[in-house]
């Protein structure tokens, strides 16, 4: 009895793959954007904030109704597909991704905005009246000073997208090396009674869950630690 | 205080109503079947009071959920399988398991002309076609079965794209991320819309889709008086409409 199948093994690499991809173009677009919500003053800011967050809060059905029309062929997702000569970006790795950085986004934002805001003006205007240049400041002091709160918004990035479910059920079509994650193939194991091989996955999960807060919980602690 | 007394006279008298209202059953109905059997149930009650409260899935999916005890007291099923399985059990009454309709496959397509026959198939001059989990929803193993018969499968499988349940199917369809879709020709009754190809008997095992009184239906009034009713002329009418066919007709 094979335990490991090549099913499962697609879907869990397909997963750690989307997870990945994913995290790093959160890291890129949450980055300067917390930056600018945790800095900016003035009433927009929070209305940006909470379209950031909505995610949070809506039902993932929300998104995925919205991300399957926006991603079919009457929509900007259709006309960017084109590009490459397809019809839709549902049902494609692609569109899984874009899907997920919108899911995720809060996860990634909020830490990081927390830890910028956290750091206050002090460091950054020393760093100036050392004649260090605004984009140098950035990067040798702000984003050192910030690393738990990206440390903690790739762990929950990463995390979220692997936990991803209703939005890939709706736009994903179920396709084995494509769109085939791992939640959803649990989701098929229990339909189709498939309890053994259902089981591994939801204990995997279990464990990858229980490690990922575990961690999230030690970076805590460090971060006060070399803060007191 | 007059505002939250008048609540509570209010809700005292629909509660009243409830319980002077006929009983209420529980029924999982195969998607396919979802338009037939909200006509059923509507007729149902004006005749008879009861109401029946549908839930629509995949059937392996309601299937799963009865053997794990979920409260459903009659199962529509899309196949005869799994309401078979379910008296072997014992979670279903031996002797109510009937077929109350034979379902027929569609390929269809929302752009006009695309679908003309099983040359469509074979020319495969789209990007996706979707079907329903074959695994799980019968429609989506008839559709691998016709596939299979025509020995397209795997010439096929790479433009394959599974909803859950027939009705995600036909959605994908219906919103253009799939060009064509097995569905089910009870979806399109009522609309001429796009193209289409029945897809003939010989080349897929009869949709054969059984109801069965669960267990827990058992001693349930409505339960029995839903599956009695949906043996009836009345319901037997409204099935043939949705364009399926009826079990000694065919």
């Amino acid at each position: 009895m094979e335990i490991w199948s090549a099913e499962i093994r697609q879907s869990v690499l397909l997963t750690v793959e989307l997870a990945a991809i994913s995290t790093a173009i959160l890291l890129v677009l949450a980055t300067p954007l917390a930056w600018w919500l945790a800095r900016a003053k003035g009433w927009w800011t929070e209305i940006i904030a909470s379209v950031v967050a909505l995610p949070l809060v809506l039902p993932p059905t929300v998104l995925g109704f919205y991300l399957l029309v926006l991603l079919g062929p009457d929509g900007p997702g259709g006309w960017l597909a084109r590009l490459w000569g397809a019809r839709t970006l549902a049902f494609t790795f692609e569109g899984l991704v874009i899907g997920s950085v919108v899911y995720s986004m809060p996860f990634v934002v909020q830490p990081i905005r927390n830890a910028f805001a956290a750091m206050g003006e002090r460091p950054l205007e020393v760093a100036a009246t050392l004649r260090a240049s605004p984009l140098r400041t950035f990067w040798t002091v702000a984003v050192p000073l910030a690393r738990p709160g990206f440390l903690t918004g790739a762990v929950l990035g990463f995390a979220h997208t692997v936990g991803e479910f209703g939005l890939v059920l709706m736009i994903g079509g179920n396709i084995p090396g494509h769109t085939k994650v791992l939640s959803v193939a649990l989701f098929d194991y229990v339909e189709t009674s498939r309890w053994r091989e259902a089981s591994m996955l939801a204990g995997g999960m279990v464990v990858f869950a229980f490690a990922v807060i575990l961690t999230m919980t030690l970076v805590d602690k460090r971060a006060a630690r070399a803060a007191a | 205080m007059k505002l939250l007394r008048s609540i509570t006279i209010l809700a005292g008298l629909l509660l009243a109503c409830a319980s002077a209202q006929a009983a209420q059953t529980n029924v999982a109905v195969a998607a396919n079947f979802t338009d037939a059997a909200k006509e059923i149930a509507a007729l149902f009650k004006q005749k008879t009071g009861h109401e029946a409260v549908l839930s629509f899935g995949a059937s392996g999916q309601f299937y799963t959920q009865i053997t794990q005890g979920a409260p459903f007291q009659v199962f529509l099923s899309a196949d005869d399988s799994r309401p078979k399985k379910l008296v072997e059990e014992g979670l279903a009454v031996a002797g109510s398991r009937f077929t109350y309709a034979i379902g027929k496959l569609v390929l269809w397509s929302k752009s006009p002309g695309l679908v003309t026959g099983e040359e469509t198939l074979k020319a495969a001059s789209f990007a996706k076609l979707s079907i329903c989990n074959p695994a799980a929803a019968p429609y989506g193993l008839a559709a691998v079965e016709t596939m299979k018969s025509l020995n397209l499968y795997d010439a096929l499988k790479p433009k394959l794209v599974e909803g859950a349940t027939i009705t995600q199917a036909y959605q994908f369809v219906e919103t253009g991320n799939a060009e064509v879709g097995f569905v089910a020709l009870s979806q399109l009754t009522g609309s001429e819309a796009g193209s289409r190809w029945v897809v003939p008997q010989e080349l897929y095992n009869p949709i054969r889709q059984d109801a069965v009184l669960l267990k827990a239906g058992a001693g349930n009034e409505a339960a029995g008086a839903f599956i009695t009713f949906l043996r009836g002329s009345e319901a037997r009418a409204i099935i043939e409409r949705y364009g399926y066919v009826l079990d000694g007709q065919s």
